[in-house]
């Protein structure tokens, strides 16, 4: 049966083009337990940037953000097995900006080798600091109004990103293998599209939860397949 | 030729003191208790510096004025009274001068580093780190949690490291990127750098001190005025050294209290 799925898959991915199938794998993460309280960050250090929130609505800390209904936001799911994309590279160029001493997104999903724009928004400078360890480490320092800094990683791993000026900013780029990823929105939902049918290893990671997969089978070449993750939280 | 280069260093001596006498870059207000013992030595200092180089100008701008009209050749090729009275009359002005300024500051000085706090002192930690400070005010239990330099998350916020999951004394713990403290209350603040060298300089409270890395220091200052001034660190630490500031926020008690409060609750 496994073996004839894959033929399926491989002969079907030789004679259509990629982009026909439709199997989809869709779901939310979840978190069950408490999370740590959002601290407020203190950005008193850089009036600039202080200045862009309004003090009934601080800006917090990001690397737990929970939704309604225990939803878990930020979780990057990706196929880490079975996909069969690998070097597919996607040709359009991902964003990172910097704005109100944050990264938006805090979590950025990309594929290897793919290339990142990063640009600054502030009237502040910026260190932008990848704390990579496959791919190499740098830093590069980004006055307000320079030009978008630009930058890939052949190696996947995810690599936090931290600013060398201002120590509360935080996020990660998550450097994958595939293009069939999804970081989850606010309500803990992602969907994983244009699948064609196989045997999946569907992995879905946190940031400070760690790391959980699950194995997925989509037969029919339309079939939607619902599965969900649960991660143990923690208080601190 | 001679004469004249005489008349200009006596202009260059005059104006050059001239900004110094006239206070044409006044020193920035003194907001501490202890401020005015910094500033009697500045002034004692630069009084008797000032004196001694004024004087050494004035009496060079008199020999060159008085030998003017010798001739080429009749250099002088001793020194009057022999080398040993000479060094032995510039080692006991100078020595002089030193030990009257180190005696006349000692008091300052001993202030700030040799008397102990109050006992009412209110105590903080200072953080200094590539490039920025963090202030960490003791909770309700009036005890800082232990620090635990691998637990350092800057992601989580945890600029301390503190482990707030077995270290109750740690959970209540204030921890602030702004130096808020009350005006009239003494304050002790402890500093530790968590890399290299750094330094907490606010010229409005007279203090500056090295953060030195290994070493766990303390100073302790009174400021006596409400207001907003800059702490800046003034020892080259790196890269983002020229955006190592904070901000340094006297305020009445009551309202410090409801800043600790709220901050308390944004932990």
């Amino acid at each position: 049966m496994r073996f004839k799925i894959a033929c399926a898959a491989t002969m079907a991915l030789l004679v259509f083009p990629s982009g026909v199938w439709a199997g989809t794998i869709t779901g939310k993460v979840k978190v069950d337990g408490p999370t740590p309280k959002r601290k407020v960050i203190d950005m008193s250090k850089e009036p600039a940037c202080a200045k862009e929130y309004s003090p009934t609505d601080p800006p917090r800390m990001e690397s737990t953000i929970t939704g309604p209904n225990n939803a878990l936001v930020d979780v990057v799911v990706y196929i880490s097995a079975g996909a069969n994309d690998e070097g597919v590279m996607p040709s359009q160029v991902v964003t990172i900006d910097q704005k109100g001493c944050r990264y938006i997104r805090h979590i950025t999903a990309i594929h290897t080798n793919q290339k990142i724009k990063i640009t600054n928004s502030d009237p502040a400078i910026h260190n932008v600091h990848p704390l990579a360890e496959a791919n190499r480490e740098w830093n590069q320092s980004q006055t307000p109004g320079a030009a978008p800094l630009d930058a890939k990683f052949a190696e996947a791993e995810f690599i936090p990103v931290k600013c060398n000026i201002h120590p509360w900013m935080h996020g990660y780029i998550a450097v994958l293998k595939t293009n069939h990823y999804s970081v989850t929105d606010g309500s803990g939902g992602f969907s994983l599209k244009d699948l064609p049918p196989g045997k999946y290893t569907v992995t879905a990671w946190h940031e400070t939860l760690g790391t959980q997969t699950q194995q997925v089978i989509i037969g029919g070449a339309n079939e939607t397949k619902t599965i969900s993750f649960t991660f143990k939280g923690k208080a601190y | 030729m001679r004469k004249a280069f005489a008349l200009i260093v006596v202009l260059v001596a005059i104006g050059s003191a001239v900004p110094v006498i006239l206070h044409w870059w006044p020193m920035a207000p003194d907001i501490s208790a202890d401020g005015h013992l910094i500033d009697q030595q500045m002034a004692s200092t630069m009084v008797e510096v000032g004196s001694a180089f004024l004087l050494a100008q004035f009496l060079l701008a008199y020999f060159v004025y008085r030998s003017a009209d010798r001739g080429t050749h009749e250099n002088i090729r001793s020194i009057p009274g022999g080398v040993k009275l000479a060094v032995f009359v510039a080692v006991a002005f100078v020595g002089a001068e030193l030990l009257a300024l180190g005696m006349q500051g000692q008091r300052a000085w001993a202030i700030q580093y040799f008397s102990t706090p109050d006992p009412n002192a209110m105590t903080i930690q200072a953080q200094a780190g590539q490039f920025a400070y963090y202030f960490r005010y003791p909770g309700l239990d009036g005890k800082l949690g232990a620090t635990h330099p691998e637990k350092i998350n800057e992601g989580d916020q945890n600029f301390f490291g503190l482990d707030l999951e077995k270290d109750v004394a740690a959970r209540d713990d204030v921890v602030s990127a702004e130096l808020a403290i009350p005006v009239n209350r003494q304050i002790r603040l402890l500093l530790h750098t968590k890399d290299v060298g750094h330094s907490f300089y606010v010229p409005e409270l007279r203090v500056q001190q090295d953060f030195v890395p290994g070493l766990d220091l303390m100073v302790h200052f009174t400021a006596t005025k409400v207001g907003k001034y800059e702490i800046v660190c003034t020892q080259l630490c790196g890269m983002g050294h020229h955006s190592m500031r904070a901000y340094l926020r006297v305020m009445p008690q009551a309202e410090f209290d409801d800043w600790l409060k709220q901050k308390a609750s944004e932990q």
